[in-house]
């Protein structure tokens, strides 16, 4: 990709593609930059300018419920994450390294959880804990979330061993020979050859992981007790309730976190020598 | 380069073999297979008194789900995502095409601004759509006001709550799942080709459709599927930004299970959105093929 495209094939610079791309841009951003800016409006309307105040973040602070809900949330996507992470690089570890009867099977079914519709996993997961295996009422937090990670683990962990198998792909084989040759055993030249190998994929699927356990609503929304509100079904509450600046600031908290993890896993991806973009 | 050997027979290290599969499949039989099984059971089974549900067998919650109203809403869901996913295409391949052809320094910043509403909640997403479209949200105050400096009559668009909102809602979230793959796919496209057809005179569409577009066809076909199965079994655009008219699948699968209190039917039709949801990803060679023959 060093080569510069002569100008006839310049489409970046040509009129229709610019237009394009600029509409979309502007259809993509201006609802955020809006919900951004209406959350410092002196106003309980959420559509015209009133006067510039913190009011709603004051507010949105001493709302015990909500910051306890994105607690929740926060501690679910870690749990998940942590778990989701282990799960996965082994499930990748297996399929990559072992031929074994069935492995179209199991390796098929693993991508089953990222092809499932959210809403018939949701269905399940309510069926599962309310039917087949009740999760105890009552356990002292965190222990209470349990119900709720567990059914995070099952379509997070997918995301990872995809991610970190294709990052295999392209390990030399060689060098964990080396390693054995050298008198390691196998699971030290796992921890001491492979697993830095797959730093920026572990890195890439882990913030996979936490995004999409933070992000989720439809499953969490059927898998959650009223002691066990996470901060998406909060949210979906307040707003079914009613439109409140409560909920832009709220929303703004978790945009600008959205935006610093983002970046945070840009730096870390290029200084590890990975790819420079997620995705 | 692969001299070793990729992949060994398990057979020879059964220990290391389960140690490392033994937990991952565990996990997905417990906690995935076997909910999924108890719904598909559910789907053959009757409601007997309050929350006992008896495997009997029938089919009759299929049959319920095959009666017009349901294959209705079921086809309308086909019908918005579909729609949906076409407005995708046409938005999201000039971007990918656009970006693949900007500075490398520009590409960068461009698909981290495409990356980043992907990061960003949901639910957050949906919501800054609903002041955006709302009778008095943003397009129509802009619209109030453009009226007003024309000094023409002005009645504000009913958006909310309607069928246009909810496909808004769902271009909204899932046009990142349209450029990504398109993109990658024109970034490893050999551009000597359009030069080529370019040289012998074709012009700059017809290059488009003939060579860059065939290209591109994996990455369409993929960008397609990832866009549709997310958008047909979309709850919370239809839930929050459509009407009464609008409802989805999804939203009539939650109705089954949180209020009518109809498990077994509402297992019926999670398992017609999951066979449709395979139909439509067995299509996918068959995309791909075709936009590769063309």
């Amino acid at each position: 990709m060093s080569r510069d495209p002569p100008a006839l094939l310049d489409y970046g610079r040509r009129w229709p593609l610019r237009l394009v791309m600029f509409a979309v841009f502007l259809f993509l951003y201006v609802p955020l930059a809006a919900l951004v800016l209406f959350s410092f409006n002196d106003s309980r309307r959420t559509t015209r300018w009133q006067g510039f105040t913190l009011d709603w973040y004051r507010r949105m602070i001493a709302d015990t419920e909500l910051i306890a809900a994105l607690g929740n949330s926060l501690v679910i996507a870690l749990l998940a994450t942590l778990i989701s992470l282990v799960l996965g690089t082994l499930a990748a570890v297996a399929l990559w390294r072992f031929r074994f009867p069935g492995k179209a099977l199991v390796s098929g079914g693993f991508s089953l959880p990222i092809l499932i519709p959210e809403i018939v996993l949701g269905v399940a997961f309510l069926i599962f804990f309310a039917h087949v295996l009740p999760w105890p009422v009552g356990l002292p937090w965190p222990l209470s979330l349990g119900a709720i990670t567990i059914a995070h683990v099952a379509f997070c962990f997918p995301f990872v061993a995809v991610v970190v198998r294709a990052r295999l792909q392209s390990f030399n084989r060689e060098e964990e020979e080396a390693a054995r040759d050298l008198g390691a055993g196998p699971w030290r030249a796992l921890v001491d050859v492979i697993l830095p190998y797959l730093r920026p994929s572990l890195l890439a699927g882990g913030l996979l992981a936490f995004t999409l356990s933070l992000d989720d609503f439809v499953i969490t929304f059927f898998t959650a007790g009223p002691d066990t509100v996470t901060f998406p079904v909060k949210v979906y509450s307040m707003v079914r309730f009613s439109v409140t600046p409560k909920v832009n600031a709220i929303s703004t908290v978790m945009l600008l976190i959205t935006v610093a993890l983002t970046f945070v896993a840009l730096r870390l991806q290029a200084r590890h020598g990975g790819r420079a973009l997620p995705g | 380069m692969s001299a070793a050997p990729r992949e060994t027979s398990w057979s020879g290290q059964k220990g290391a073999f389960l140690a490392l599969l033994g937990p991952p499949l565990g996990w997905f039989l417990l906690f995935f297979a076997a909910p999924l099984a108890v719904v598909w059971a559910y789907s053959f089974g009757t409601n007997v008194g309050a929350a006992e549900i008896a495997i009997s067998g029938t089919f009759a919650n299929y049959a319920r789900a095959l009666e017009p109203l349901y294959l209705g809403i079921l086809a309308k869901s086909v019908g918005i995502a579909a729609l949906a996913t076409l407005i995708c295409l046409l938005l999201g391949f000039p971007v990918a095409l656009a970006i693949s052809f900007a500075a490398p320094q520009a590409r960068i910043w461009l698909l981290i601004g495409i990356m980043l509403p992907f990061w960003t909640n949901l639910l957050i997403r949906t919501y800054a759509l609903i002041a955006v479209l709302r009778d008095e949200g943003l397009v129509n105050t802009a619209l109030a006001s453009l009226a007003d400096a024309l000094g023409l009559p002005f009645a504000p668009l009913r958006m909310i709550n309607t069928n246009v909102a909810v496909i808004v809602g769902l271009v909204y979230v899932h046009l990142p799942f349209m450029v990504l793959p398109i993109y990658a796919a024109l970034d490893r496209m050999d551009r000597t080709l359009i030069e080529a057809s370019l040289d012998l005179g074709a012009g700059h569409l017809r290059t488009m459709f003939a060579i860059v577009i065939p290209l591109a066809a994996p990455g369409i076909a993929a960008g397609l599927l990832l866009t549709l199965v997310p958008a047909l079994g979309s709850y919370l655009a239809p839930d929050l930004l459509g009407g009464p008219n609008s409802q989805m699948i999804a939203n009539v699968i939650e109705r089954q299970f949180k209020r009518a209190n109809d498990w077994p039917f509402g297992a019926a039709l999670s398992f017609m959105l999951v066979y449709l949801t395979f139909l439509i990803l067995a299509l996918r060679p068959l995309l791909a093929r075709k936009g590769a023959g063309a």
